[in-house]
């Protein structure tokens, strides 16, 4: 018996349909693996995925939470997503967080006597320059001396996670509880709630602008052509006129500025002061959510407000089910991985070959 | 400051440089082994975590040191394979494979260790190697207690850098893993399987990556801690390119960094009115500034990053 062959082709068009079903797939494909491993664990994957949806979505007081979770993960999301765009691997949104949530903490608990918008105001301007700061180094380093971007990005992270640590154990450790931790910021450079009874800020709304002002650029200005030809190839691109260097310093500073505003959104939106762990790896979850997304605005904002379900949902089930609550940590690698296999669908097709 | 200019003070920080290389002698010496076969793991960091995690738990449930090892390397040789189907067999791209396979690995080593340790005020340990003392050759004065009052982990790692130069330069095998490497379309014309010795390459490496996560929870630690490899794998994909893809440097470059972990160490013990954070940083700058001298003089594997497809 001759078992039938297959190859890969290159698709000629690849159909809208295919490219907006692959993340549902996905996400499909993702879960069952998943299921599986919660199995091994001796648990009950549909109690649990039931568990996660029911804590994240079954409730007001769940649902609020899961856009509390999204708003940090919606800026990171677009900052990778951006940086990805033109090949830059911005691996460190995490560290860019820190830099804007540093930032931010220092404008914040300097107490001016501010009017609250221009205070709001000014902890945004803070907390974007000093994530694009962050991000400026790496990009300098890859665009003028082929320094590789991923080792920089990811080290930065360490480094400022570090500097954020020394700085909440010395200078700025409380002095009344003696924490490693920051007073709180001035009530008029705390962001404004959006709803009654829930810790929703205006932080979502500062990652919406986020998302329309990457789409605008992305879609809608020479600034946005020269990175997605950087991207897709940055040799032609260098040929065609366009200077890469500076697009990909542009890219990485504006990837780190969103990446800033992160931080200053869980600084001026959630906690009111800076700890040592206001991020547990958002900033790694928004590798995964820029690629479930497919690097499109939209598809971003939707990747993020489903690992806002994952992990808020993640949380409620652990008491629940007795799963530990690292099931999203498991969930984003493997949809992460499933994702990019299926980028093949969208690419190629399978042939049987005669 | 006195305490610095003391032989004994430099003797300390001699082994302790030696014994902080271990783990990264072994993950960069596994990492050399993929890329010089054209696939950039960077799957690396969160294999090294899960290595440390089944060396872990193995030992605890076993009581034995060495299938700890095994496992570790088991575990490895698994992310390396799932690696290879992800950027050889889909020819995917090599950065996202590995840090999806990096999430992975960190993600599944969080949820299997609090799901069968929980999370219990004191945390369990485990008994570790002991170091081994090497008769005769230890009681040499100085070079003694440097050299030779080491892990048997350490001996190994040192021993595997000159193996590992005679496998790819002096074997067959190395040869058609630089082909590859370097040109895949050369080396299957003349008949070398591209596929086949990319996956061997990153089971290689893959099993390397594990062994040096054991390091942490049989050697340096005794119990498994969740941030334990630090960015020791990251700092490893440095020194791949610092040692341009050479064992014998490779040896060199994790002894620098090696050292650099050992000094930031015994400087926060004499406790400097400095805040420790910043002797922390210190291999992850260097690592940078490393970096940047190296970076235009960086002679990368002809494939690196480039999937093969036959046509």
């Amino acid at each position: 018996m001759r078992f039938p062959k297959f190859r890969l082709e290159k698709r000629p068009s690849p159909p809208t349909w295919l490219r907006i079903a692959i993340p549902f797939i996905a996400i499909g494909i993702s879960f069952l693996f998943s299921a599986i491993i919660i199995l091994l664990a001796g648990r009950n994957p549909i109690s649990a995925f039931y568990a996660i949806f029911y804590g994240a979505l079954g409730t007001r007081l769940g649902f609020m939470e899961t856009l509390v979770k999204a708003t940090p993960l919606i800026l990171t999301g677009i900052a990778v997503s951006l940086a990805f765009t033109a090949k830059f691997w911005n691996i460190g949104a995490e560290g860019q967080l820190y830099a804007g949530a540093l930032a931010a903490t220092w404008l914040g608990i300097s107490h001016f006597s501010l009017p609250s918008p221009i205070y709001i105001f000014l902890m945004i301007v803070v907390g974007f320059i000093a994530g694009s700061l962050w991000a400026l180094i790496p990009g300098f380093l890859k665009a003028r001396f082929k320094v590789d971007d991923v080792v920089t990005t990811l080290l930065m992270n360490y480094i400022m996670i570090y500097m954020v640590s020394a700085i909440l154990e010395g200078p700025w450790r409380d002095p009344v509880t003696s924490w490693p931790q920051s007073i709180m910021i001035a009530k008029n450079a705390e962001y404004p709630k959006l709803f009654a009874r829930s810790r929703v800020h205006f932080g979502l709304i500062v990652s919406i602008i986020a998302i329309i002002v990457v789409y605008v650029i992305i879609k809608h200005t020479k600034l946005g052509f020269r990175i997605r030809a950087t991207g897709a190839n940055a040799k032609a691109a260098y040929f065609l006129g366009i200077n890469t260097i500076k697009t990909i310093i542009l890219t990485a500073v504006i990837s780190g500025g969103i990446a800033g505003l992160a931080g200053v959104g869980e600084v001026a939106g959630l906690h009111f002061h800076l700890t040592e762990n206001i991020s547990p790896g958002y900033g790694y979850s928004g590798i995964v959510i820029a690629m479930l997304g497919g690097l499109h605005p939209i598809g971003v904002m939707l990747a993020a407000f489903f690992f806002g379900i994952i992990i808020t949902g993640a949380e409620y089930m652990s008491r629940a089910t007795g799963v530990t609550s690292f099931i999203a940590d498991v969930i984003q690698g493997i949809t992460l991985l499933v994702m990019l296999a299926m980028l093949l669908l969208y690419e190629y097709r399978i042939r049987r070959v005669e | 400051m006195k305490e610095i200019l003391t032989v004994g003070f430099f003797i300390g920080l001699l082994s302790a440089t030696l014994r902080m290389a271990t783990p990264l002698i072994l993950a960069t010496l596994g990492e050399t082994f993929c890329e010089r076969a054209g696939i950039l793991n960077l799957g690396i960091e969160g294999t090294m975590l899960f290595g440390a995690l089944a060396a872990f738990l193995t030992t605890y449930f076993t009581g034995n040191l060495w299938l700890g090892i095994i496992a570790a390397i088991i575990s490895g040789i698994l992310f390396g394979l799932l690696m290879g189907v992800f950027s050889v067999s889909l020819g995917l791209s090599q950065h996202v494979s590995g840090l999806g396979i990096t999430l992975l690995a960190t993600g599944l080593s969080l949820f299997t260790y609090r799901q069968i340790i929980g999370s219990p005020k004191v945390p369990p340990t485990i008994q570790t190697f002991k170091t081994l003392s090497i008769p005769g050759l230890s009681s040499i004065p100085i070079l003694g207690p440097i050299l030779f009052d080491q892990y048997i982990l350490t001996y190994i790692a040192i021993i595997l850098v000159p193996i590992a130069s005679y496998v790819l330069f002096k074997t067959r095998f190395g040869l058609s893993l630089r082909a590859v490497g370097e040109n895949p379309e050369a080396a299957d014309a003349v008949g070398i399987n591209v596929f086949k010795t990319r996956y061997i390459a990153l089971m290689i490496a893959g099993g390397l990556m594990g062994f040096a996560g054991s390091f942490f929870t049989l050697a340096h630690f005794n119990m498994f801690l969740y941030g334990m490899v630090g960015g020791r794998g990251w700092v490893s994909i440095a020194l791949v390119i610092f040692a341009n893809w050479n064992p014998t440097k490779v040896l060199w470059g994790a002894l620098l960094f090696g050292g650099v972990d050992a000094l930031q160490l015994r400087l926060q013990a004499i406790g400097f009115n400095i805040p420790y954070q910043l002797f922390l940083i210190m291999p992850y700058l260097l690592t940078i500034i490393v970096l940047i001298l190296v970076a235009r003089n960086a002679s990368y594997p002809g494939s690196l990053l480039k999937p093969y497809r036959r046509e």
